[in-house]
């Protein structure tokens, strides 16, 4: 009886921790979101409050979206993320497909050549990086950042792939040999749709930092055409700090794609996470 | 990772010692490393060369260890090195003292049997990991405003009001709570990660600890957290290579001279201001260069120290 108080006693403790960061990790965003819609007064008087009938305002979304190119700079993350993402997973996994099913001389090295760059952080090139990407001509291009950021994915890429390709078993491969697939075919057509778990942990360990990136957006393409939303919003804000309703609504656009996208894949993400390669 | 386990099904084994070139293999790593070499390693390569050279006249000499001299030896570019140097430590040091124990033991938690809610709590823990670090900026810098008033009103209501300060523009809080902030923001990942090791360790040996009498805190202690080691030290060595990364927080924060009077200043910021300049000074590919080279040798020397020493001594327990 006494255990059983005890352990009651516990588990209303691990709530009470749990509940308490919970509160302090949404407390802030929730925070924003919820005044995004209230008028200027409302704002500043009554913060903590949810917005009424008579508080109601959207006054800083109007701001944003037509005094802002919001939209072209949401396309410009949408497409450097998502082509970017497609080249690390096919390159890293057709580099992956060869270091794992292969026996050759310098599988090794070209292993830890890759493995290198989990350890390095592709910045402390950048200055190389521009004066290549002046020379080919591709600053203020949204081609620069894609090659960037899949040179930045293929370390992470090459090395959960491979681990998770020595898991597939050899069967299937071989009774396609016999069969006389070639090797091209075997990677396409069988090895490729085997991925698909890997390929989530492989985009989550890839996607945000590239959606999220402000360094080479920065020095790389900071021209109004080629801004993707993570610099556009910095620069936006940094330009109306004292239209609290525009710097609020602005956040609140930033903030609920990216939450509502989470909210729909949490579960496939943090699964990405745990069966990842970082072990 | 060692490449030596080549699956024994591979029929490239069993095939006979002398075959025709495999070409496919060459077309199957051609695009990632061409990609990788062009954009990564060449580049990083060409930094560091870079900062073994000086411009003089518009043409570019070779000053072998000069810029370096100048970098340690000049008051002007020492001074903010060094401090950045610490700066960047401290920042470390926050997260290591608090960042690493809060994701243990909320992992612990987390991971207690049948608890009700541990998805919900997991989500929300997690969400400000999704953000970039230019949101977060932002939303704490109005959280923090004294104009906006949050903040003292929640102190206020705390009663511990008279704690409140413009801690973002005080030089001997603003790094501190650039910390906080990060940590904030950071915390989902090794949370999730330490949660994934704790639900690795087998129930065998949790039974056996309880058949022993081994219990609550002290099954934590003895059992759970020794199996947890080779995690924290993998967290550790992502905290450490992400520090150098987080420019980002600050620059957004603070602007581009990491204010209040350089005591947010970092070697990710440094080196922007150096190769970009800033409002008194050029900007300067070499210095910025060997700004770049130094980080470069920092980080390798502590990975090495990581890879040698640490993760050898680690246990790594198969089961």
């Amino acid at each position: 009886m006494q255990l059983l108080r005890k352990t009651v006693a516990a588990r209303a403790g691990a709530h009470g921790i749990l509940m308490l960061v919970s509160l302090m990790a949404l407390t802030p965003i929730v925070l924003i979101v919820v005044n995004a819609f209230k008028s200027r007064e409302a704002i500043f008087s009554t913060p903590l409050a949810l917005p009424t009938q008579e508080t109601l305002a959207l006054d800083g979304f109007r701001a944003v979206l037509l005094e802002s190119s919001f939209m072209s700079y949401f396309a410009n993350s949408m497409i450097v993320t998502l082509s970017a993402l497609a080249g690390t997973i096919l390159f890293g996994a057709m580099a992956a497909f060869a270091l794992s099913e292969y026996r050759f001389r310098l599988n090794s090295a070209i292993g830890l050549f890759f493995v290198a760059g989990l350890m390095i952080p592709i910045r402390l090139g950048t200055i190389g990086i521009l004066d290549l990407m002046v020379r080919a001509d591709l600053v203020n291009t949204r081609s620069a950042l894609i090659l960037v950021y899949i040179a930045q994915g293929l370390p992470v890429a090459i090395f959960v792939l491979t681990e998770f390709m020595r898991t597939l078993s050899g069967d299937l491969k071989n009774a396609a040999r016999v069969d006389g697939m070639s090797e091209y075919a075997i990677f396409f057509w069988l090895v490729l749709p085997l991925l698909r778990p890997a390929m989530v942990s492989v985009a989550v360990f890839t996607m945000i930092p590239i959606w999220n990136d402000l360094w080479f957006p920065l020095i790389l393409a900071p021209s109004e055409e080629t801004k993707t939303i993570t610099l556009g919003s910095q620069v936006f804000l940094g330009q109306y700090v004292t239209d609290w309703n525009a710097v609020l609504s602005a956040l609140t656009l930033s903030i609920v794609p990216i939450l509502a996208l989470y909210l729909v894949f949490s579960k496939g993400l943090i699964r990405g996470i745990t069966s990842g390669g970082v072990k | 990772m060692s490449n030596t386990a080549v699956m024994s099904a591979s029929p490239a084994a069993a095939r006979p010692a002398r075959r025709p070139v495999r070409w496919h293999i060459a077309v199957f790593l051609a695009p990632a490393v061409l990609v990788y070499s062009a954009i990564m390693v060449l580049p990083l390569g060409a930094t560091l060369r870079l900062a073994f050279f000086k411009s003089v006249d518009l043409q570019t000499r070779y000053a072998a260890l000069a810029n370096f001299h100048t970098l340690f030896g000049d008051e002007r570019w020492s001074y903010h090195f060094w401090n950045a140097l610490l700066n960047n430590a401290y920042f470390f040091l926050i997260h290591m003292v608090l960042m690493v124990p809060l994701a243990i033991l909320l992992a612990a938690l987390l991971s207690l049997p049948h608890l009700r809610g541990s998805a919900l709590y997991r989500t929300a823990i997690f969400m400000p990991t999704m953000l970039s670090f230019v949101i977060v900026a932002f939303v704490w810098r109005l959280i923090l405003s004294p104009i906006w008033g949050i903040t003292p009103d929640l102190l206020d209501a705390l009663g511990l009001g008279s704690l409140f300060a413009p801690y973002l523009g005080k030089e001997e809080y603003a790094l501190t709570a650039l910390g906080l902030i990060s940590v904030w923001k950071e915390l989902g990942v090794p949370m999730i990660l330490m949660y994934s090791a704790m639900l690795a360790i087998p129930h065998e040996v949790i039974e056996a600890a309880e058949v022993d009498g081994i219990v609550g805190v002290r099954q934590f202690l003895k059992i759970k957290l020794p199996l947890l080691w080779p995690t924290v030290g993998v967290v550790t060595i992502l905290t450490f290579v992400s520090n150098f990364n987080s420019f980002d927080l600050i620059y957004t924060a603070q602007g581009v001279s990491a204010g209040p009077n350089y005591s947010t200043d970092i070697l990710g910021t440094l080196l922007y201001r150096t190769f970009f300049g800033a409002q008194f000074q050029s900007g300067d590919p070499h210095m910025g260069s060997v700004i770049a080279t130094m980080m470069f040798l920092i980080i390798l020397a502590v990975v090495c120290v990581y890879l040698y020493f640490i993760q050898r001594r680690l246990v790594r327990y198969q089961f």
